[in-house]
């Protein structure tokens, strides 16, 4: 790894949902690091509280959520700035979303307003944060759409969302967070919404923008094909916890945590030694409101301790070069 | 969006027609026709009534045709604005509904605009802040407003106006401006009367519109277009007004073309009770005495305008959302 800069570190971050139900510890001390340029994966099951993280991040948290705990540093500049101590709708965090940290949804469909064009909706951002006029944005607009492979951008521009195919919207989604130049671009299952095909493409765009221009990339998925593609590091969360983080390469080698190995077997040609079994982890994942004692994978894992794991929170071990894990079967050397 | 609005224009052509048949049914219900009204009404007034006179009459009228010619010639004579006779008032039809729809549509603006100015703010407030102990005071007076009476609510102004000024009538004007001709003043003074009708009739529609523009509102602060409209950096304010605000509004705008006919039903109370020389009091004494033309042209006429209120609601609406343009 290449030194550049530290971009954005996360630390001990905790983000919890309120409702009459109870607590819901949807994020609950995941701590990681981005330098400028890089490309870190974050992956897990549905629910593991992946794109609340990402929420977190921008302060877009919904209202009944809170951020309870930890740090969220943007360094820029040398000048470091802790999101978490932000007004969520004040003028500084509003400056860094879209601008400095944008962000790519999971739903194409869902995340552009249906009742304005596309070319409204991606000027209005560049008008935001850039200082121009309404024919220049639209220039840039225009410019953006050629970029990411929009096929005809100056007609594209004035279409709106409804009229594009799904491709088409995620591409348009994606021009509209990077028309700012952001240095951090966080990419919410990019590729879910698009039928397989276009995946590909939509990842080889992603790959190549964040090349050209070097900015750092957070891909959140439960596709670890993808982050196999994109990623430099790689973050395995479970039911809110940072359970795994590694080079990708370390991960995909030589996996350490249970549920990492689990995860792995159940995607085809990335096991260990290729294995052609199929090999979903056993059992489901616990409800976010009743989490487990100890160790919140005990319930479903093979090497499971008793008296320890479902007793104890294991705590986060460095096994190696920005390797990390949180499980009982490794000790601090 | 202009051929959007020619295709709607012409689909209102066939709902006219529909709307004309039953106008026409609802004239021709009563037993007998105009003849044996007219008839009845000099055997009350006990003069003589000569047959042949009569039959010539038919004749001439043209009743005794089969119903469909009829109907065309009732047609063809309202295209012409030509509305028939009324026998209680014994006027042109047409005479008497233009003395009074220019109150009633008054009243209905009125009211409309008193419901939604009231409507779009407290909805806006009382969804941004669910929960609140504002969106709580709100959701009660809503209530209450809801299940207050309008004649109720018109009594009470009517007693208040009474005490306060000693006039028992309300009016539309003060008596200086009664027959005076159009003015500047007049129109002041106009207004002056006008806004308690427009309370009286717009209370009950308010309080309705309250809770759907709320809950339209909160529905929509939670899709996903919010977030990500959030995430580009645009301050609450903007988002609220250019993204949800927008979908909000579409049910309540749909609502618009409705507000007349509802209209009726409230103004006619307000409008008995404060004395008002509007639509909906002649329809009912219309009805009540068999007044058939007077009666069938007050529905088509209303209904006419219904029309006319919901394609004025689509262009709104389409307006509002692109995705509706293509839909008709
Ligand atoms: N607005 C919300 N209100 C309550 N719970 C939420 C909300 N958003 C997410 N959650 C819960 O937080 C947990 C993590 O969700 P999320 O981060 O969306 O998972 P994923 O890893 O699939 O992106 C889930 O249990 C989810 O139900
Ligand atoms: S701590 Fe225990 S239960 Fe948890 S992953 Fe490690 S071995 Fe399994
Ligand atoms: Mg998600």
């Amino acid at each position: 790894m290449t030194q550049a800069p530290l971009l954005l570190s996360v630390d001990n971050l905790a983000t919890h949902f309120f409702s009459q139900e109870g607590i819901l510890e949807a994020v609950d001390g995941v701590s990681f690091d981005i330098h400028a340029g890089e490309a870190l994966g974050i992956a897990g099951e549905s629910g593991c509280g992946k794109s609340v993280t990402a929420q977190s991040i921008l302060r877009i948290v919904p209202k009944n959520g809170k951020i309870v705990t930890g740090e969220i540093s943007l360094i820029q500049n040398g000048e470091t700035v802790d999101l978490v101590q932000l007004d969520d709708r004040g003028q500084e965090i509003r400056q860094i979303r879209g601008g400095e940290i944008a962000m790519v949804f999971q739903e194409p469909m869902a995340a552009f307003s249906m009742v304005y064009t596309i070319g409204n909706q991606i000027t209005e951002v560049i008008r935001l944060h850039q200082e121009c006029s309404q024919d220049e944005a639209r220039e840039r607009a225009i410019e953006m759409l050629q970029r990411v492979g929009m096929p005809q951008p100056e007609v594209t521009i004035d279409a709106y969302p409804f009229a594009l195919s799904g491709g088409m919207r995620q591409r348009a989604m994606i021009a509209m967070a990077l028309s700012c130049h952001p240095a951090l671009l966080i990419a919410d299952e990019p590729t879910t919404a698009v039928d397989v095909t276009i995946q590909a493409q939509v990842l080889e765009l992603m790959k190549d923008l964040q090349r050209d221009m070097g900015m750092a990339l957070i891909v959140i998925t439960h596709d670890l094909a993808v982050i196999s593609e994109l990623c430099d590091r790689v973050m395995i969360m479970y039911l809110g916890k940072d359970v795994e983080s590694a080079p990708a390469d370390v991960i995909f080698r030589d996996p350490k945590h249970p549920y990492t190995v689990g995860l792995l077997r159940s995607v085809p040609e990335l096991g260990e030694g290729h294995s052609q079994e199929l090999d979903p982890i056993s059992g489901s994942v616990p409800s976010p409101y009743r989490r487990p004692t100890g160790c919140p994978f005990h319930t479903r894992c093979p090497e499971f301790i008793p008296d320890v794991c479902d007793v104890h929170m294991p705590p986060q071990i460095e096994l190696g070069a920005g390797h990390r894990v949180r499980c009982h079967l490794y000790v601090q050397d | 969006m202009l051929s959007f609005i020619l295709r709607r224009i012409l689909l209102m052509i066939p709902t006219l027609l529909v709307v004309s048949v039953i106008s026409f049914i609802i004239i021709e219900a009563p037993p007998g026709d105009f003849m044996d009204a007219y008839v009845d009404q000099l055997l009350q007034q006990q003069e003589a009534i000569d047959p042949a006179e009569i039959d010539s009459l038919r004749l001439r009228y043209g009743l005794d045709a089969p119903s469909y010619v009829r109907y065309f010639r009732w047609l063809g004579n309202i295209l012409q604005g030509d509305l028939g006779r009324s026998l209680e008032w014994n006027q042109p039809v047409a005479k008497l509904i233009t003395a009074r729809l220019p109150w009633s549509l008054a009243i209905s603006v009125a009211s409309f605009i008193f419901a939604y100015a009231l409507a779009i703010p407290i909805g806006l407030y009382s969804a941004t802040r669910q929960y609140s102990i504002g969106d709580y005071i709100f959701t009660l007076i809503g209530f209450i407003g809801l299940a207050t009476p309008n004649f109720l609510l018109a009594l009470l102004i009517l007693w208040y106006y009474f005490v306060a000024t000693g006039n028992v009538a309300v009016g539309l004007f003060s008596e200086e401006y009664l027959v005076a001709p159009w003015s500047f003043a007049r129109v002041i003074d106009l207004l002056k009367h006008l806004w308690l009708p427009a309370v009286v009739v717009g209370t009950a529609g308010t309080a309705g519109l309250i809770r759907v523009m709320r809950a339209n509102l909160l529905d929509e602060l939670e899709r996903p277009y919010v977030m990500v409209a959030r995430s580009k950096g645009l301050s609450e304010g903007k988002l609220l007004f250019k993204y949800p605000f927008r979908i909000a509004m579409n049910p309540v705008a749909s609502t618009i073309g409705w507000t007349l006919p509802t209209l009726v039903n409230g103004e006619l109370l307000a409008s008995l009770v404060l004395g008002l020389p509007t639509i909906a009091p002649l329809f009912v004494g219309a009805l009540l005495s068999q007044d058939m033309f007077l009666a069938g042209s007050v529905v088509m006429i209303l209904s006419s305008l219904t029309l006319v209120g919901t394609l004025f609601s689509d262009i709104v609406l389409a307006w509002l959302d692109p995705r509706i343009r293509g839909a008709i």
